[in-house]
């Protein structure tokens, strides 16, 4: 085993930064009590003030008011709130249909899944080859049915970034509420609410060397939402549960500590991958568009082999990646997002991403080129297809 | 630190054994394809008197688990005769392995396959084979303990999952006992067509789940 390890893995977990746990520290062996209790005892007080600084200075960088910012235990229950809320709010009343499209997530996809189940119709839109919605097939799918559209800030997989104010112009113009998943996009990418007509946001800590298990759902004034974690009366009513007071401080310090300069170092690093990998290593495919892209994200496919061989050959040099291989994943099938770019089987099967985080170097960037090199090269020359190959009959 | 893969698996997948082409060989077989996902090709040269493998090289376009039993099944089948080598089974080669993750059976199956397809290939090419046979179901039945259960690791007839099968006029009718929306349903649609439509006689493979 190699005696550093590279982690480029940052779009499923970060390392929490040691900032982040002193900030969150006093939480647990201090200010432990319940927000709820504020009216009773001192430290009720200072739990309600700590949880009413960390939502206020969230809320701010989406431009927000404090009270539209709820506190969740993570992206998958922030989506399932705004796409299970407003469906039970409106569900009766207005319709039942949903468009949502067909790269997003999991939590909405699956969420969005559940309700068809129980009579809702779903559109899934189609995108590009980059990854982007069509706005025009947006506007044709909208109907008087439609109670909400979900259309992701970036993309979990490929880092494409939507053009999510003019999705959001288009669905204020029709009257449907619309809610993104901004769970990779949150710190690194600037959303306004001011600007942008979204009605429900998305996010978490966990991309943003936050702790795990926190996250958060915007929830624009006057959006019909039902709450449906039924409780307490926490979270103005909108979420019971206990608060995670240590989560909520750890989360607005993980975005405190984000900087424009640190977005923009990442981005060099993405580039400077992708440029390299590109240009020298043969029969590669850049998956996501090329500058609309999270700073932090890389997705390439190497075409002839299959990502699982890729991922263990890396690890053994000490490099942790993904890949959307059917073989990879829990359920057999190849990334979604690949095959909704329009990529095949094939493509799927040896696409890579790489994502990176604050502890990342330039030195990172540049071995973990060499090493998929190297890596790639030897897998090639063991599998039956490629321009290589001598036998006719070998190719694809 | 446990990995899903055993000590021998990681070795074989490392340093595969057998690897590259056999130029003129005397059969070989590609089994699977880039569209399906993992693919493997595997080259024989037989010894025409004593009927054994005197040399075996493959190729993978797969996992580790794929590789590895590419590996450790060439290891297996060189200098044993072709009879035996076509009785050489997944549960031996993973065996060989040190154990295999369940749900890893299925990638590790076309190794297996291309070693039998691999000998078919020769027997054809040297007028060993007998006339094409219609499909039956017992056929249909046997291609089908080819594909894998994720769950269990085991074939889909020895876990009960296939419910029936219907054959008329070349077209084959299977009903899978798992529900459409389950986790594995679309790769076991998959399989199973992967492995009824090469049949000669077979036109057309439908496959149903429950609800």
């Amino acid at each position: 085993m190699p005696d550093k390890r590279v982690y480029l893995d940052n779009a499923a977990a970060t390392r929490l930064d040691e900032r982040v746990l002193e900030a969150m520290r006093p939480y647990f062996f201090d200010t432990y009590a319940v927000a709820t209790s504020e009216f009773a005892y001192t430290q009720g007080i200072e739990a309600r003030e700590a949880l009413d600084t960390a939502r206020a200075s969230l809320a701010k960088k989406l431009n927000a008011g404090t009270e539209e910012f709820v506190f969740t235990s993570g992206s998958t229950e922030s989506s399932n709130m705004a796409i299970k809320g407003v469906a039970l709010a409106l569900g009766e009343k207005k319709g039942r249909h949903i468009i949502v499209s067909k790269i997003e997530d999991f939590p909405v996809l699956h969420s969005a899944e559940a309700l068809e189940r129980q009579g809702f119709k779903v559109t899934r839109l189609d995108v590009d080859g980059d990854g982007l919605v069509d706005l025009d097939k947006l506007k044709a799918a909208i109907t008087k049915e439609t109670i909400l559209v979900s259309i992701q800030h970036a993309n979990q997989e490929i880092g494409t970034i939507q053009d999510i104010a003019a999705i959001g112009e288009t669905c204020r113009e029709r009257g449907v509420p619309f809610h993104t998943d901004a769970t990779h996009s949150f710190g690194r990418v600037p959303l306004d609410t001011a600007k942008v007509p979204v009605d429900l946001i998305t996010v978490a800590a966990h991309t943003i060397h936050g702790p795990k298990s926190v996250g958060g759902l915007y929830i624009r004034p006057g959006t019909a939402i039902v709450k449906w974690m039924d409780g307490g009366f926490q979270e103005f009513d909108r979420r019971a549960g206990l608060e995670n007071i240590p989560g909520a401080i750890g989360f607005a310090e993980a975005v405190e500590l984000i900087t424009p300069q640190e977005n923009r170092r990442l981005e060099t690093l993405r580039d400077r991958i992708i440029d390299r990998i590109l240009k020298e290593i043969p029969d590669t495919t850049l998956n996501g568009h090329r500058r609309q892209r999270l700073p932090q994200n890389v997705n390439i496919s190497f075409h002839y082999v299959e990502g699982e061989s890729i991922t263990l050959h890396l690890d053994m040099r000490g490099f942790a990646v993904s890949t959307g291989s059917a073989c990879f994943s829990r359920s057999l099938q190849g990334s979604h997002v690949i095959y909704g770019i329009g990529g095949d089987h094939e493509r799927a099967h040896g696409s890579i991403r790489i994502t990176l985080g604050r502890d990342n170097t330039a030195a990172d960037a540049d071995a973990v080129v060499q090493a998929l090199a190297e890596v790639v090269k030897e897998l090639r020359s063991i599998s039956p297809l490629g321009r290589d190959k001598k036998g006719e009959e070998n190719r694809p | 630190m446990k990995s899903p893969y055993s000590d021998t698996v990681l070795e074989h997948f490392r340093h595969p054994h057998n690897v590259g082409q056999i130029e003129n060989a005397d059969g070989k077989a590609i089994e699977g394809s880039p569209a399906c996902g993992d693919m493997v090709s595997v080259y024989i040269k037989v010894d025409p008197k004593k009927k054994t493998i005197s040399d075996i090289k493959f190729e993978s376009y797969g996992c580790a688990s794929n590789i590895a039993t590419g590996s450790i099944i060439t290891d297996l089948a060189k200098g044993k005769t072709l009879e035996a080598a076509k009785k050489i089974s997944w549960q031996e080669a993973s065996e060989a392995l040190g154990g295999l993750p369940k749900i890893k059976a299925h990638c590790s199956v076309l190794a297996i396959e291309g070693l039998r397809s691999a000998i078919q290939n020769y027997e054809e090419r040297h007028g060993l084979v007998k006339e094409k046979k219609p499909t039956t179901l017992e056929i249909i039945r046997g291609r089908l303990k080819k594909v894998m259960n994720p769950i269990s690791g085991l074939d889909l007839v020895r876990t009960n999952l296939v419910k029936d099968i219907e054959l008329k006029d070349g077209r084959v009718r299977v009903a899978v006992d798992l529900p459409a929306g389950h986790q594995f349903a679309t790769a076991i649609r998959e399989e199973i067509t992967e492995k009824l439509e090469p049949l000669w006689d077979i036109k057309e493979v439908a496959i149903d789940f429950t609800d």
